[in-house]
């Protein structure tokens, strides 16, 4: 999938990122084919969720070049990156507790009906298409008018990723997307991904699971304090290999030993 | 919901009694505050509070406060005070007053002029709130002040020397607008009425009330666009994402400064709105217009239902809250009661609302 001829998506260039005096990103290069599955890899505040966010809009980069389909792209907001067709599941989830599930589905890009001043949010369409998306990632929900703040963590996570599986018509980015789901709901996500991969669609997939990265990974790149450590293809790399760069290069055998094995 | 929605029968959820599903409703205190001070009045008020224009009676200052309730209520849902509305309503009255009077301009024209001339000041109010980040409490407190000082040096430039400016009416005369925004509606369906006997009239024939004034008008049809807005439109749910959590708001690609900024302008219209309607009825502008009237609609729109802390609340609410106020305010003239009880009850009435909205919100969001 990683063939020179396929143009990428989205290819960042040398992006850094500082928060006053902060360095979160000091020259970052990064790129997601079509039809790629592109893991992002790294210790907790190697800078990956800073990295995304100068992705999908949210963050200015501070220094270095976006180029989306070819062309040179600034995303001013959140906005502008949807409208591109990047959808993101954000760390945080994004999500207002105090309205229902269905409103926070749509939140920002209600399907509407009528014209003109009649141009009225669709709410049965929403809520009947909200319903059949989360039974699509094995969640029943009990009712589209439920409150999110009323939901599991897990139940969360899933409206956030069913959401943006439903909008990423080029590109979907993940931010460690199953840290609270369950074998069953784990696995439909990463299924999912499988899905929208062979559809064309770009997904980006940051984890600290090693296992659930290297299932649906096609390249893997590892970021350590604000850098990348490289980039490898599948079958380039053993999970143990992976696994240590994840930690920062630092060799995680003498701790695995105490652990036996189960890290 | 569709059928897809029932489809899938869920063991796991109770049937949920129609009381409690109504209970999850942000207007529902409200409503039930406005059945409580109705059975309040009906014991201990004159029965005349409960005619036709004792209802008027009322009801015309619950439309003067109301208007404005809700178009804080909007900005609260929104996640934003305004505490510069009541000012507005003084500053936006001499601007009319000016236009009117001074530059002798049509209503056509003084009218739409007003409107821009408010949402300008609302705008300059939420940009500084968005741009600076400062809480808006702090920086429409500042406007408080500064528009209150602008109405009163503008009055003294405007009349030589007066803090009133007069001959409103006299310039409006005839206006073909006039009629909209002044004086009753349906005088002839009244009229009709009288006659058949259906409402009380006079010994000549004339009807004891003349018309529904229009400001109720005004207020109802508000009120309803309002709700419109906030629950079947996108700008809606937009109001609702931006005041629960602008971050996660903006993240999902609402444009949460445009949102807030508008929100600004309608709540500063609804003042100018308010304005409008209290210099033409009175012939003229004083700068003591709206005096502590930011306090009143915020606090009918927390009696509405509304979360102090944004994202939750609603316009109806904010409708019948203001309903709340002009029976309690109005009422109590028609008791007994010494009228200085209309504080004591103001402020009860707050403390109860706030702590029913907490209870709501916990509901709604599970106790988390
Ligand atoms: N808004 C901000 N202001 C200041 N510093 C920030 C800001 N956002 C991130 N940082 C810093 O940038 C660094 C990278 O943070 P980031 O959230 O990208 O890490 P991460 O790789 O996603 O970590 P985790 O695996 O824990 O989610 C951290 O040191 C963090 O403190
Ligand atoms: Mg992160």
């Amino acid at each position: 999938m990683s063939d020179q001829s396929v143009k990428p998506i989205v290819e960042m260039k040398n992006i850094e990122k500082h928060f006053g005096n902060i360095i979160a990103l000091a020259g970052v290069s990064f790129n997601i084919n079509p039809g790629e599955c592109h893991c992002l890899l790294g210790d907790n505040g190697a800078g990956k969720s800073t990295f995304i966010k100068t992705m999908s809009g949210v963050h200015k980069p501070t220094k270095g070049e976006i180029f989306f389909e070819g062309k040179p792209m600034s995303f001013n907001s959140p906005r502008d990156s949807m409208e591109a067709g990047i959808a993101t599941v954000f760390q945080d989830l994004a999500m207002i507790p105090l309205m229902s599930v269905t409103r926070n589905f749509f939140m920002g890009r209600e399907p509407t009906k009528g014209k003109g001043i009649f141009k009225r949010f669709d709410i049965d369409f929403a809520n009947s298409v909200c319903m059949e998306e989360m039974r699509k990632m094995g969640i029943n929900l009990r009712g589209p008018d439920q409150a999110v703040g009323t939901l599991s963590g897990g139940e969360r996570q899933t409206v956030a990723i069913a959401r943006a599986v439903y909008f990423g018509a080029k590109v979907l980015i993940l931010d460690e997307p199953t840290s609270a789901l369950g074998v069953r709901q784990t696995s439909n996500v990463l299924a999912t991904i499988d899905k929208v991969r062979n559809q064309g669609i770009g997904v980006v997939f940051i984890s600290h699971n090693v296992r659930h990265a290297l299932a649906v990974g096609d390249r893997f790149t590892v970021l350590n304090r604000g850098k990348t450590l490289g980039t490898a293809q599948r079958g380039e790399i053993t999970p143990e290999e992976l696994q240590d760069m994840m930690a920062g290069g630092q060799q995680l055998a003498s701790l695995e030993g105490s652990l036996g094995g189960t890290v | 919901m569709g059928d897809i929605a029932q489809s899938v029968a869920d063991e796991r959820i109770k049937e949920e009694p129609f009381l409690t599903r109504l209970m999850k409703r942000p207007e529902l205190g409200a409503l039930a505050g406005v059945v409580l001070v109705t059975i309040f009045f009906a014991i201990t008020a004159d029965s005349a509070m409960f005619t036709l224009s004792g209802i008027l009676n009322f009801m015309t200052p619950a439309a003067q406060l109301g208007i404005l309730a809700i178009g804080a209520a909007m900005l609260m849902i929104g996640g934003e005070f305004d505490l510069s509305i009541g000012s507005m309503v003084a500053f936006a009255g001499l601007f009319f007053g000016v236009c009117v009077v001074t530059w002798g301009l049509p209503l056509i024209v003084s009218i739409p002029l007003t409107f821009i001339f408010a949402a300008g000041v609302g705008a300059i109010n939420g940009t500084i709130v968005i741009r600076s980040g400062l809480p808006s409490f702090i920086v429409t407190l500042a406007f408080l002040f500064i528009l209150r000082g602008l109405s009163l040096v503008g009055l003294k430039i405007a009349t030589g020397g007066s803090t009133q400016l007069r001959g409103v009416r006299d310039a409006i005369e005839g206006d073909p607008l006039a009629p909209f925004f002044s004086g009753d509606a349906f005088s002839g369906l009244f009229l009709k009425l009288a006659e058949l006997g259906i409402i009380d009239s006079f010994k000549n024939g004339s009807p004891k009330v003349s018309g529904l004034p229009v400001e109720i008008l005004w207020y109802i049809a508000i009120a309803l666009i309002a709700t419109y807005i906030l629950l079947r439109t996108s700008i809606g749910n937009w109001i609702f994402a931006t005041g629960g959590d602008s971050n996660a708001a903006s993240n999902s690609g609402v444009p949460v400064k445009k949102v807030k900024v508008a929100l600004f302008m309608v709540t500063a219209c609804c003042a100018a709105m308010v304005a409008i309607i209290t210099v033409m009825d009175t012939g003229s502008t004083d700068s003591r217009r709206g005096f502590m009237k930011e306090f009143e609609a915020i606090i009918a729109a927390v009696i509405g239902g509304c979360l102090l802390t944004g994202g939750y609340g609603s316009a109806i609410g904010a409708f019948f809250g203001s309903v709340i106020f002009g029976m309690v305010v109005i009422g109590l003239t028609y008791t007994d009661f010494d009228q200085d009880w209309f504080q004591v009850f103001l402020g009860a009435m707050l403390l109860i609302a706030v702590l029913f909205n907490n209870a709501i919100r916990k509901r709604v969001t599970g106790e988390r």
